[in-house]
């Protein structure tokens, strides 16, 4: 067991990747010698080569356009995009190929691409630099999309995610990657990559969370906690697919669910689970599905961006108004 | 724009059917192998025309037809090496021929059973492309690999690798083709940039796309290009064995532009009428790919009569099979789709699966 920050967990969850597998290339712009503008692959070129760990032009489509013919020569690229806002330009190769290319090919043509996006808000960025474009991947059949909220999983997932034989778009919270440090077990595994979680169990109603929400949602438990309020917290992990079965099966108990994230509202993934709980757990709903999150602006100057965000309070609020149903 | 008179295109058999010379290029094979590029142009001008046809039957939804674009197909096609792999556009049945597909399997996509027909990795030919440019990145990022498994260079034949990406002279302005050529540049790929520029994308014509000649653009990106009259088998064949070749043994990307004509519509959906002169497609009849290799082979009495009997004849039974293999073709079964999409499935999309299968159980009781 090591304590690390989440930036040191990926940095060694890629690192091991790399080890365990030679058909493993990282690929992205300043990803090399500086290690990436969050550091994350920090070493690796140094250890793997100019070769494996590849310092890219400048031009999203290329990074992942050339990733998908790397992996039709038989590699396991991961690609890193520089900043969440900066994804749009490959979006194209994203969606049009990446995503379908098992599909056309009959099933015959695996695409084991990792996009790793640094994404959300929290660190006082200009624009640009803070988007959850999430619900965009979500919607698109044939991609995978997971977040990590902790070093432990942040160095399995990255792991499971690279040893998928389909593509995932990896989010990463950045603004958890030097704040939130934890206990790492490199030798037991924390859960399979597609399956959500009950990070801390409670009965008066069910938080649902992902990525840099996952914090908010644990500090709204601890803070309900002196109001008499016993949350159950659930860390999905997993967007694509979702993994719901753990979440019928508390908001079969608790009778109510709220839903948290950073990315805008309007057909946000919540709106999704919001959906699949009224279709699957009607009978034992005590009050609709509520939502926190993001408000359907661009994302703000970062001078508001704490107005935006969802915090404490709003998840509190929000599970005050589901009691009050 | 450039014509027959430039002097900086590529040309060793003139439209007259006669050989010339070139200071540069040189087409090694003899007539026997010219005889067998004459076979692969009209098999794949009967491929085409039975597709088309077909098309008009209803039998396919669509058929983006090469007619007028054989040499530039054949002629590079046949310069490949088996371990070479081939990136194409959605037009590229010569090539697909060459590559020894059943061109049955050509039909699938446009028939709407199935979105390729083939697997790549059987004939080194990759997934027709539809989105245009989209597959110069993918032959880019596939040419870094050849040099990751050190397939280039090594002086090894039937090891050193190259790859060919096809598209069109619309396909030059799209941002991935020009991403496409900065990558291949600095990484020094095994990738041979091939361009048929057949004068038109749909409506527009090339010089919509660019006030400078497209081969000129490599120098930009510090690789050679070169232009061939892309209606010469022999000169694209010479050409394009120089570029693979160039590829093969580690010197990087090149760019061809083998200029050439669509002398049919875009698709079978397009109407040409409606934006270029009859004229224009009448001066490049006289350019006709074909025919200039059978004036020469006449000329130089390298077959008889009966090689060209025997060629239509064959060329007449690949379409009479075509025909019915097409009308044969099974309607893909909807619940495997569900199972095309991940390599692991999800829960979801099996329980869609069964809801699927669940109605269309109801809709027959
Ligand atoms: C990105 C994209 N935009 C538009 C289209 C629609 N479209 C299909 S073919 C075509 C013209 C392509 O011209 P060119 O690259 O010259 O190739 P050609 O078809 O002439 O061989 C267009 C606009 C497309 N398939 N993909």
């Amino acid at each position: 067991m090591t304590t690390m920050t989440m930036a040191k967990a990926l940095n060694s969850g890629l690192r091991r990747a790399m080890e365990n597998d030679d058909k493993v290339v990282l690929m992205g712009e300043d990803i090399g010698r500086l290690g990436g503008v969050f550091r994350i692959t920090d070493g690796l070129q140094k250890d793997f080569g100019e070769n494996k760990v590849i310092d890219t032009p400048l031009a999203e489509s290329g990074i992942v356009g050339t990733a998908v013919g790397m992996a039709l020569r038989g590699y396991r690229p991961v690609v890193e995009i520089q900043f969440d806002g900066f994804v749009y330009p490959a979006y194209d190769q994203i969606v049009s190929q990446v995503a379908k290319f098992r599909y056309r090919s009959g099933g015959r043509q695996a695409m084991p691409i990792v996009i790793r996006i640094p994404y959300g808000g929290g660190i006082g960025a200009v624009e640009h630099h803070s988007e959850s474009p999430e619900a965009q991947f979500v919607h698109t059949a044939g991609l995978k999309v997971v977040s990590c909220s902790n070093p432990a999983d942040a160095y399995w997932m990255v792991q499971q995610a690279i040893a998928c034989d389909d593509p995932v778009v990896f989010l990463e919270p950045k603004r958890l990657y030097h704040s939130a440090k934890g206990d790492v077990d490199v030798d037991e595994p924390p859960a399979p990559l597609f399956a959500s979680r009950v990070i801390r169990p409670g009965t008066t109603a069910t938080v649902l969370a992902y990525g840099p929400s996952v914090s908010i949602a644990m500090g709204a438990a601890s803070a309900g906690e002196a109001d008499g309020l016993d949350l159950e917290v659930i860390d999905l992990r997993t967007l694509s697919p979702f993994d719901l079965e753990p979440v019928y099966e508390s908001v079969r108990r608790t009778g109510r669910a709220v839903v948290v994230h950073e990315a805008h509202r309007t057909l946000g993934t919540g709106a999704e689970i919001a959906a699949r709980i009224t279709e699957d757990c009607f009978y034992s709903l005590e009050a609709p599905v509520l939502r926190v999150t993001g408000y359907d602006t661009p994302y703000p100057p970062s001078r508001v961006e704490e107005t935006y965000l969802p915090d404490l309070d709003r998840v509190l609020d929000a599970v005050d108004r589901s009691l009050g149903w | 724009m450039a014509d027959f008179a430039d002097p900086e295109l590529v040309q060793l058999l003139t439209p007259e059917g006669e050989r010339i010379e070139h200071p540069d290029y040189r087409f090694d094979g003899d007539d026997e192998t010219i005889a067998g590029f004459y076979r692969d142009l009209v098999l794949s001008r009967r491929i085409d025309t039975e597709a088309t046809a077909l098309q008009r039957h209803g039998e396919l939804g669509i058929w983006a037809s090469l007619l007028g674009q054989e040499a530039s197909q054949i002629g590079s096609g046949r310069a490949l090496a088996p371990q070479d792999f081939v990136f194409p556009t959605y037009r590229e049945h010569g090539v697909a021929w060459c590559r020894g597909l059943d061109p049955a399997a050509l039909l699938h996509l446009f028939r709407g059973v199935d979105q390729s027909g083939w697997d790549p990795a059987a004939y080194n030919f990759g997934l027709y492309t539809i989105v245009i440019g989209a597959q110069t990145l993918h032959a880019t990022g596939y040419a870094m690999g050849v040099q990751l498994d050190d397939a280039v260079g090594t002086g090894e034949q039937g090891r050193d690798t190259a790859v060919v990406a096809y598209f069109g002279d619309g396909a030059t302005s799209q941002g991935d083709v020009n991403e496409a050529f900065v990558w291949a540049s600095v990484t020094n790929a095994p990738v041979v940039f091939f361009c048929q520029n057949n004068q038109w994308a749909i409506s527009e014509p090339t010089t919509r796309q660019t006030r400078v000649p497209l081969y000129q653009r490599a120098a930009g990106f510090g690789f050679p290009g070169v232009r061939v009259d892309g209606n010469d088998v022999l000169a694209v064949h010479a050409v394009t064995t120089e570029a693979l070749q160039r590829a093969r043994e580690g010197s990087g990307p090149s760019l061809i532009e083998a200029y050439t004509y669509r002398m049919g519509a875009h698709t079978t959906t397009d109407d040409p009428t409606r934006y270029r002169h009859s004229d224009e497609v009448e001066r490049w009849k006289l350019r006709d790919p074909i025919e200039r290799v059978r004036a020469y082979l006449r000329r130089v009495h390298a077959v008889d009569d009966a090689f060209f009997d025997d060629v239509d004849a064959e060329a007449e039974a690949l379409g009479e099979r075509l025909r019915t293999e097409c009308r044969q073709l099974p309607d893909p079964d909807p619940a495997k789709l569900f199972d095309l999409v991940y390599a692991e499935q999800t829960p979801e999309l099996a329980a869609q699966r069964d809801e699927l299968a669940e109605w269309l159980a109801t809709e027959v009781a």
